[in-house]
């Protein structure tokens, strides 16, 4: 932070951008998952490998009935109470939840696929506690292979290994398997992928779309390394074309920090933010 | 070339690829499976920490037992067999001379 400081740029922070569309004006407009907009001549992507969202099991149909009775967060428990509530998973996030929530909910089943968890030993006595006193329904060696319900969930398949398939009525399913990173909403902009990375001109690590950019590890391109040196490197370019299209008509002159200082930089030519 | 062995690596469309592993080099089947461009992303680095390197051992050969971190992440990987393990936590070395595994599927 301090490193940046002299640029003195604005900052967005713990926000995913969600869309990024042309400005009626020409710039480009990024709106955020809070309803931030932000609108720039110049954009540059550095998403890495994305952002983590929900790992989610090969269960057919599972699209269907999210936010239906099918939630990969608990975003409030308040939500569940009184209800019938399927966790499925073995780590920590299965066992905290099937823990906090079996004193909340009416009816708690945690199914896993195996006998042992791999959670926090703390954890593992507190859940197999409840579980013996009836507390929470316990069904490892198991795993949810089908998801039942004409609109909202209301049943779910279970295959065990030993003992074949039963269904379980249920109001609520949450398969918590942790986080993966996905490309996130950057794969509906708009710009040229390959395997879910974003093409660039290594000239300028220009995309497909005039004036928006893509640096660091979320850019491909023959001969491509993830590395932090490389991320840096191609920001630099990127700033030599943006610099052409936030200042048209004026001359880029190139400078070395640690000769001339960064001169200039007190009064920044920040985007327009809103 | 006795620091060079021979590894099959089936593919999600059922090919099988022989691959020529160097056994002096330190590598990951993962990495191994990465500089043939099979379609193995590796994502966590080798860390065992995302399962994207997930694979069946389809030969007989003695493996070292998965650590703890290894079970735990195949814990909560999808498609996972009696035989399953992550391709990043095996590495190369002659004792895997002729081992066959196939890519489990990916998980999205
Ligand atoms: C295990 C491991 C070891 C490594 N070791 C080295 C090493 O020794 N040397 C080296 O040079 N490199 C190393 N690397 C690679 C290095 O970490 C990456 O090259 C570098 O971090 C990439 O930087 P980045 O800014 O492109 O992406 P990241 O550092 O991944 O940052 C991307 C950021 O964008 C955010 N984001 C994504 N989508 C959105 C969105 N829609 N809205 C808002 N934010 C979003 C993400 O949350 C994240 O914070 C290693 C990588 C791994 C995994």
């Amino acid at each position: 932070m301090q490193q940046i400081n002299p640029f003195r740029p604005g900052f967005s922070l713990g926000e995913r951008a969600e869309s990024l569309d042309r400005h009626p004006d020409g710039r480009w407009r990024i709106v955020t998952d809070r309803g931030h907009v932000h609108v720039a001549p110049a954009v540059f992507i550095a998403g890495g490998l994305g952002s983590f969202e929900p790992r989610k099991p090969p269960i057919e149909h599972i699209e269907q009935y999210e936010g239906k009775g099918v939630e990969y967060f608990v975003r409030n428990p308040e939500d569940f109470r009184g209800q019938r509530v399927v966790i499925a998973g073995g780590g920590d996030s299965a066992l905290d939840w099937a823990i906090y929530l079996a004193n909340e909910v009416r009816e708690l089943t945690l199914v896993h696929r195996r006998t042992e968890f791999r959670g926090a030993l703390d954890s593992v006595e507190k859940m197999q506690h409840l579980a013996q006193t009836g507390k929470i329904k316990l069904v490892t060696n198991a795993q949810v292979v089908g998801l039942k319900g004409p609109d909202r969930l209301e049943k779910i398949s279970v295959l065990h290994d030993t003992e074949g398939a039963f269904d379980l009525e249920t109001d609520y399913f949450l398969p918590l398997f942790g986080l993966t990173p996905k490309l996130g909403p950057i794969a509906d902009w708009g710009l040229a992928l390959d395997k879910g990375a974003i093409e660039v001109n290594t000239l300028d690590y220009s995309t497909n779309l005039s004036g928006v950019f893509a640096i660091g590890d979320i850019n491909t391109y023959p001969g491509k390394l993830k590395l932090i040196l490389c991320g840096f490197h191609e920001a630099t370019l990127a700033c030599q074309s943006a610099f052409n299209i936030v200042n048209p008509g004026k001359k880029l002159s190139f400078k070395y920090t640690t000769v001339t200082g960064i001169e200039g930089m007190e009064t920044p030519a920040i985007p327009a933010t809103s | 070339m006795s620091d060079t062995i021979q590894i099959t690596v089936i593919d999600r469309d059922n090919q099988p690829h022989q691959l020529e592993a160097p056994t002096d080099m330190g590598l990951n089947l993962m990495e191994l499976c990465k500089s043939y461009e099979l379609p193995v992303q590796g994502t966590c680095g080798g860390m065992a920490l995302c399962a994207s390197c997930h694979v069946y051992i389809r030969s007989n050969h003695a493996l070292p037992e998965p650590s703890d971190d290894e079970l735990a992440m195949l814990d909560s990987a999808f498609f996972v067999q009696e035989n399953s393990r992550l391709g990043c936590q095996i590495k190369l070395r002659d004792t895997l001379e002729g081992l066959e595994v196939q890519l489990a599927p990916e998980s999205v």
